[in-house]
């Protein structure tokens, strides 16, 4: 048995997770705890946020995250892939700032209009 | 002359203009000091935001961008880069901007949206020496998102409240060690799916009843001191632990930005350090209306959205003579185990359907019941599993209940088994 | 060669700098750290005493008077905030009532003009807030409150106006009598000079021996102060005393020029010159404070610092010659800031006595102005943002500074090299967020009128660095 603290919304509710019953969640409050029990006992995952260089913007740098959650284990190296990109202004929320992060298939992806 | 001005075009601002503007008002103005809306949610680039509003988790900055895509479809007039200075009684703003020079503007109502400033190194005396390095979080997540400087590489964080947790993970993704957390309650301050997500997923160790009581470093943080503290939050000598830093951040509270409030002789409730507001926002000054965290410091944009849209809402009414009689009107006070209440005062003929009442509670319960009183009559009871200090509440009140009460109403918790 | 070269431009010596651009001479001033005002001038009470302290026939007790006059008019002259509040002291015993009788002997003796006895009604009466057990107090009318650090600003930039040369980050590292005159090494080259002036503060002891054999201590004391938020500003509005001790005039409770209250200071000895505060220290300081005023409201506390004051094992200042050429003006401890405008006037009866001789110039400018945006009428704001854009960007949202008015800062004859530099100019962080708001802005302005990278920019000394580094793969290292 597993006592985890959900995350995936501000509640924060105690999860116990039994990794001898399938990984059965209990504790939780709605079904994307989980969903979130299994998930982080088994392929923990995070969307990642960080930002990237920009030229021409009213500030330096854009906000970007994964567009989707990737494994815990690659956030350094998701990360890193941002070292060196530099966009140009102008700048949409949604457009694609790196593809296929580390192989995932995730997209790291501009959080603001720039 | 205005119908509405709005001071301040954060996300208070921003919701309480676009549904003024849809409740009919033509002639709305937001003031915004800085060179773009959005306020705060700017610097806020982690996700999280939106679950209760949007039913989806967004960025700060993709929050603030709907909020402002929705009114670049209103006719609502902008002036950013300006400084309100003042705000008189008979509702004129003075403001002043590089580009819109010194006006004077009158409005039928105003919006008070100035959200809050963050509580720093003076205000909690942390004794030491004077060197650089000491920032807000704020201050440090401005840097490092918008600027793109990182403020220091070895660091230590002083309040878990949750810009302090965010921020120790933004610093340690950008290269930055974080070697602690420190927190002089018995509890923390944030939220606790950002200890997980912004500590434990980083082994950022969480220092609890601790605090910072020695700074060294002539030029800048050399050494950070940490202590343990006694149940009055006294440190307890000999407990001493030295970190090796070039940075601590300061994540220790935030405080309702309410100068042009006290200028303009309005109430302030000293709980709050916000205006005095009634059901829907309005403060002791007609016709003047106060949200988000200028009226009191919230942990979710989610519900100053909510909050900013019904103030937004009556302040239409107010201009467009919409506004029930005023009637009796309801203190609302503060008993047992609670901090604050908002609103301060409740006008029972102006609730339309139900009136929210949030508040804090200012200690950790496990199972508890929210008791509400007219006098010695209990009128509403709520249960709860668990409350904290550092997560706001919120009960719904039916207007026949208040309705039924009559001088003032009494809100309080009783914890039935502690956790 | 100069003619004057004066070590240290903390009050003392800009008032000396002030003093001696006056005349026909070639004047010098070295300070080691990148401002003026940088030491015990920059954090102390900022209170211009009125002068029935000192012991009559002291150089201390005839220069606090002299000064206290002479600031007056060099405030209004120089653009100086200055507001003459009066103070009082108290007693809350009848052992302390005696006391005030001796001090408004002395400040008799010492010409101090306007002294009263007054009873404890009568003190409450001036200022509501004192607490009920004052027995009694003495009223000094002349007593007042300004912005030292402005103060010495304002009589540096006019010596520089007046063309005194000014080397900041100059640290003076041995000295060497010449035929005539000082042969003063530094750490950026050799500096001739006829006169040196010693006005280096709590290194005073050790530049004097670089020139002579001991003849005095310095033991610095140290003196932790709380400064409120502007919600506290009138608390008080006078500056209120608690009967001196032997450790100095102990803890005081006063408005500041910018609307604040400022509390303290305690007093203990730091060999090595430390300006930390601790726990105790300001414990004590708070406790103090209470006893005379009980309402204060310490949680309104946007800021605690300490400062260093030059104390000596003598008791009054020491203005005198240590060796031909070479003037200590040295143990400038409280009432020091009152008394620099006099105690530069006699250093240069001192010079012009052992014949330096002191024409005035034709040219000599002795006037001050600076646009102050806060304290406009809307009518005054209106134009000049109408005027310069760059005053309708305000910078600092709790003091209203404007972008303009950091813009003439970094024009002015000592520009600001550090973000605290910028604040003690202009006020931009002065108040209740301490720059939380204004320090990336102020940095951005700096970085870019300097043209630098915002990575150079310091928050106050050199080495006092605010930025590590840029982020996603930055080259732009400090």
């Amino acid at each position: 048995m597993k006592e985890l603290i959900c995350i995936v919304c501000p509640k924060g509710c105690h999860l116990q997770v039994d990794e001898a019953q399938d990984y059965h969640v209990t504790g939780n409050h709605c079904p994307r705890g989980e969903e979130y029990g299994k998930m982080e006992l088994t392929h923990p995952t995070r969307v990642v946020t960080s930002t990237v260089r920009c030229t021409g913007g009213t500030h330096p740098r854009c906000p970007v995250k994964t567009d989707a959650p990737i494994p815990k284990g690659l956030i350094f190296q998701a990360v890193r892939c941002l070292d060196g990109v530099e966009l140009t202004a102008p700048v949409h929320a949604g457009d694609i700032v790196v593809p296929d992060v580390c192989g995932t298939g995730v997209s790291f992806i501009a959080t603001r209009d720039l | 002359m205005y119908d509405l001005i709005v001071i301040g075009g954060g996300p208070a601002g921003l919701a309480a203009a676009c549904a003024a503007w849809e409740k009919g008002l033509k002639r709305i103005l937001i003031v915004e000091r800085d060179r773009e809306l959005g306020g705060i949610l700017n610097q806020c680039i982690h996700n999280g935001f939106g679950l209760h509003y949007f039913k989806e988790e967004l960025t700060g900055p993709e929050y603030a961008g709907r909020f402002i895509r929705l009114l670049a479809d209103t006719g609502v007039e902008v002036r950013l880069d300006t400084m309100v200075l003042t705000v008189t009684e008979d509702r004129q703003v003075h403001m002043v901007g590089k580009n819109t020079g010194y006006r004077i503007e009158k409005a039928k109502a105003i919006i008070l949206a100035m959200g809050c400033r963050e509580r720093t190194r003076g205000a909690i005396a942390i004794p030491g020496q004077r060197p650089a390095g000491v920032f807000t979080a704020g201050a440090a997540q401005r840097y490092v998102n918008m600027e793109g400087w990182l403020p220091g590489r070895r660091v230590v964080i002083l309040g878990s409240g949750d810009i302090g947790l965010i921020m120790a993970r933004r610093m340690t993704l950008e290269g930055a060690r974080v070697l602690a957390c420190v927190e002089v309650m018995p509890y923390s301050g944030g939220l606790n799916r950002n200890i997980v997500q912004c500590l434990h997923d980083y082994d950022i160790p969480l220092y609890l009843s601790h605090t910072v009581t020695d700074i060294r470093g002539r030029d800048r943080v050399e050494q950070v001191v940490v202590s343990k503290v006694d149940e009055h939050r006294q440190p307890i000598p000999g407990t001493e632990l030295v970190f090796d830093c070039d940075t601590l951040l300061l994540s220790v509270g935030l405080i309702p930005e309410n100068e042009l409030t006290r200028q303009a002789g309005i109430a302030i409730d000293p709980r709050t350090n916000g205006a005095v507001v009634y059901e829907d926002m309005e403060t002791s000054l007609p016709g003047v209306f106060a949200c988000g965290n200028v009226a009191h410091v919230h942990d979710l944009v989610d519900f100053v959205t909510a909050e900013s849209q019904r103030a937004g809402r009556a302040a239409a009414d107010c201009v467009l003579g919409g506004t029930a009689p005023e009637g009796s009107v309801l203190e609302v006070k503060t008993g047992d185990g609670v901090t604050y209440t908002v609103p301060q005062h409740i006008r029972p003929g102006r609730v339309a359907k139900n009136c929210d009442l949030f508040f804090r509670v200012n200690r950790v319960c496990g199972d508890s019941q929210i008791l509400v009183q007219s006098g010695d009559t209990p009128i509403a009871r709520f249960s709860r599993d668990h409350l904290a200090p550092g997560e706001m509440e919120h009960i719904v009140l039916p207007r026949s209940l208040l309705e039924g009460a009559s001088g003032s109403i009494t809100v309080s918790i009783r914890e039935v088994a502690s956790k | 060669m100069y003619d004057v070269l004066i070590v240290g431009c903390g009050i003392t010596g800009a008032a000396a700098a002030f003093q001696f651009s006056r005349y026909r001479l070639k004047v010098a001033v070295l300070e080691r750290e990148n401002d003026v005002a940088d030491g015990t001038t920059k954090a102390n009470s900022a209170i211009l005493h009125a002068g029935y302290d000192p012991e009559p026939g002291t150089l201390m007790a005839r220069l606090n008077v002299r000064g206290s006059a002479l600031a007056r008019q060099l405030c209004t002259r120089l653009d100086v905030p200055y507001r003459q509040c009066g103070s009082f002291v108290l007693a809350f015993s009848p052992e302390e009532s005696v006391m005030l009788h001796t001090l408004y002997q002395r400040g008799q003796d010492n010409g101090v003009p306007g002294l009263r006895l007054l009873t404890g009604e009568e003190a409450r009466a001036a200022d509501p807030n004192l607490s009920p057990q004052v027995a009694a107090a003495l009223y000094a009318p002349t007593a007042a409150i300004c912005s030292p650090w402005e103060y010495c600003l304002a009589l540096a930039e006019t010596a520089v106006r007046n063309g005194a040369d000014l080397h900041l980050e100059t640290a003076v590292t041995g000295l060497e009598r010449l035929e005539e005159g000082w042969l003063v090494h530094t750490n950026r080259g050799d500096f001739r000079s006829r006169y040196v002036i010693n006005a280096a503060g709590v290194f005073a002891q050790a530049l004097h021996e670089m020139a002579a054999p001991k003849t005095f201590a310095i033991h610095p004391s140290r003196g932790q102060y709380f400064l409120l938020d502007k919600s506290e500003g009138d608390r008080v509005s006078h500056v209120i005393f608690q009967c001196p001790g032997p450790s100095g005039k102990g803890v005081l409770v006063a408005p500041t020029v910018h609307g604040n209250l400022i509390v303290g200071p305690n007093a203990d000895p730091v060999p090595d010159g430390d300006v930390g505060t601790t726990a105790q220290g300001l414990a004590y300081v708070r406790s103090t404070a209470l006893k005379s005023v009980p309402s204060v409201n310490f949680r309104a506390s946007i800021r605690n610092f300490a400062g260093v004051r030059a104390v000596s094992d003598r008791g009054d200042f020491i203005i005198e010659w240590a060796a031909p050429g070479f003037l200590d003006l040295a143990g400038i401890c409280s009432p020091g800031l009152t008394a620099a405008p006099a105690i530069a006037e006699y250093a240069a009866q001192l010079l012009e006595r052992d014949g330096l001789a002191l024409e005035e110039k034709e040219s000599y400018c002795c006037q001050r102005r600076r646009i102050r945006f806060h304290d406009l009428s809307p009518a005054e704001k209106a134009r000049l943002v109408a005027q310069d854009s760059a005053y309708g960007r305000v910078i600092c949202r709790c003091e209203t500074v404007t972008e303009g008015e950091i813009l003439d800062a970094l024009r002015s004859p000592i520009p600001p090299r550090s973000v605290d530099g910028v604040k003690r100019r202009v006020g931009a962080g002065l108040g209740r967020c301490q720059g939380g708001f204004c320090g990336p802005r102020v940095v951005e302005i700096l970085a870019r009128e300097q043209q630098v990278s915002p990575g150079a920019i310091v928050q106050d000394r050199a080495g006092s660095w605010l930025l590590a580094g840029q982020t996603k793969g930055g080259t732009d290292h400090v």
